[in-house]
């Protein structure tokens, strides 16, 4: 069984870190749609692997991922939407864990929205 | 939904949005008996007796976003097409008890999947609520207090990338030990 002295053991470690990842104004906001729609359409794991890659990439500070509820456009789940301060919000449908990781790169990192997955340039009838 | 797992994420949000401080989520398999039984309680805002009557209603739902609420129905027939069954129980301020009876023989039951990504996903992005989960597979147990954590942790957040990874490898280390790999 692990044990809690790796936890015990990992908190002495993070002493003194604490606080460098403060929430604040300057943070962009990732976050997914996590009800039931989102969730049967395959929003666990585009969380999953935003939340995986953001970390792996050491952009912890700079990003938040989060969850959210239905969004109220049950028929584009999984939704994505990415806040970065001072920009219009861009929202990101019919998501998968390969096109997250799209996202991450392009968008995130880049700094380009990947048009081809956004809600705007989807063929609304 | 295709996971019994993503039916029990689902309810766990419904207690996260009930305003629940804690919300204990209890998987226990009992192979000789060939039943699964999930029950998710939370300390949360709890329903009416009128809700309840509604809340396996399709058509029901407190939310304005959209007509229809899915997630308790879904469950509801997820548990009840094996040959299990399903019960809500609730109180006003007081909170909600869902428990979902799961026959794994049956061929209409679906897999548990992947309960270390639901309970993963739900401490790490809830870091206000407190989960208390419980795996048991026939007499071998073993659990997570998120009230412990903190309590270790002091002002380390759970969502700090290095706790969030603690948790991931405890509950994937964890089941294994209990369950001994099994795939069901």
């Amino acid at each position: 069984m692990k044990s809690l002295e790796e936890l015990r053991a990992i908190r002495e470690r993070m002493q003194g870190q604490v606080g460098l990842r403060a929430e604040d104004h300057t943070q962009t906001r990732v976050v997914v749609g996590m009800a039931t729609c989102g969730i049967a359409s395959g929003a666990r794991p585009v969380l999953t692997t935003l939340s995986n890659l953001v970390q792996e990439k050491g952009l912890s500070g700079k990003i938040a991922v989060t969850q959210t509820g239905c969004i109220g456009l049950c028929q584009y789940e999984p939704i994505v939407e990415v806040m970065e301060p001072g920009k219009p919000k861009v929202t990101y449908i019919k998501m998968n864990p390969d096109k997250a990781a799209e996202i991450v790169e392009r968008h995130l990192i880049g700094g380009h929205i990947v048009e081809d997955y956004t809600l705007a340039s989807a063929d609304l009838k | 939904m295709t996971e019994i797992s993503l039916n029990i994420l689902d309810i766990a949000e419904n207690s996260t949005r009930a305003g629940a401080s804690l919300v204990q989520i209890f998987v226990e398999t009992d192979t000789a008996a060939d039943r699964l039984t999930v029950t998710i309680a939370d300390n949360g805002c709890g329903m009416t007796a009128e809700q309840i009557a509604q809340v396996t209603d399709p058509f029901f739902t407190s939310r304005d976003t959209r007509k229809v609420g899915l997630g308790v129905p879904f469950f509801q027939y997820a548990a009840e097409s094996t040959g299990g069954s399903f019960h809500i129980e609730s109180e006003v301020n007081v909170g909600t008890t869902v428990t979902a009876v799961f026959v794994p023989s049956h061929i209409d039951c679906m897999p548990l999947g992947d309960i270390n990504s639901t309970i993963h996903t739900l401490i790490v992005c809830h870091p206000g609520t407190d989960f208390y989960y419980r795996y048991r597979y026939d007499d071998r147990t073993f659990m997570l207090d998120t009230r412990e954590f903190r309590q270790i942790l002091g002002d380390v957040p759970l969502d700090a990338p290095e706790i969030s990874d603690y948790i991931r490898d405890y509950l994937a280390e964890n089941q294994k030990e209990t369950d001994g790999g099994a795939v069901y």
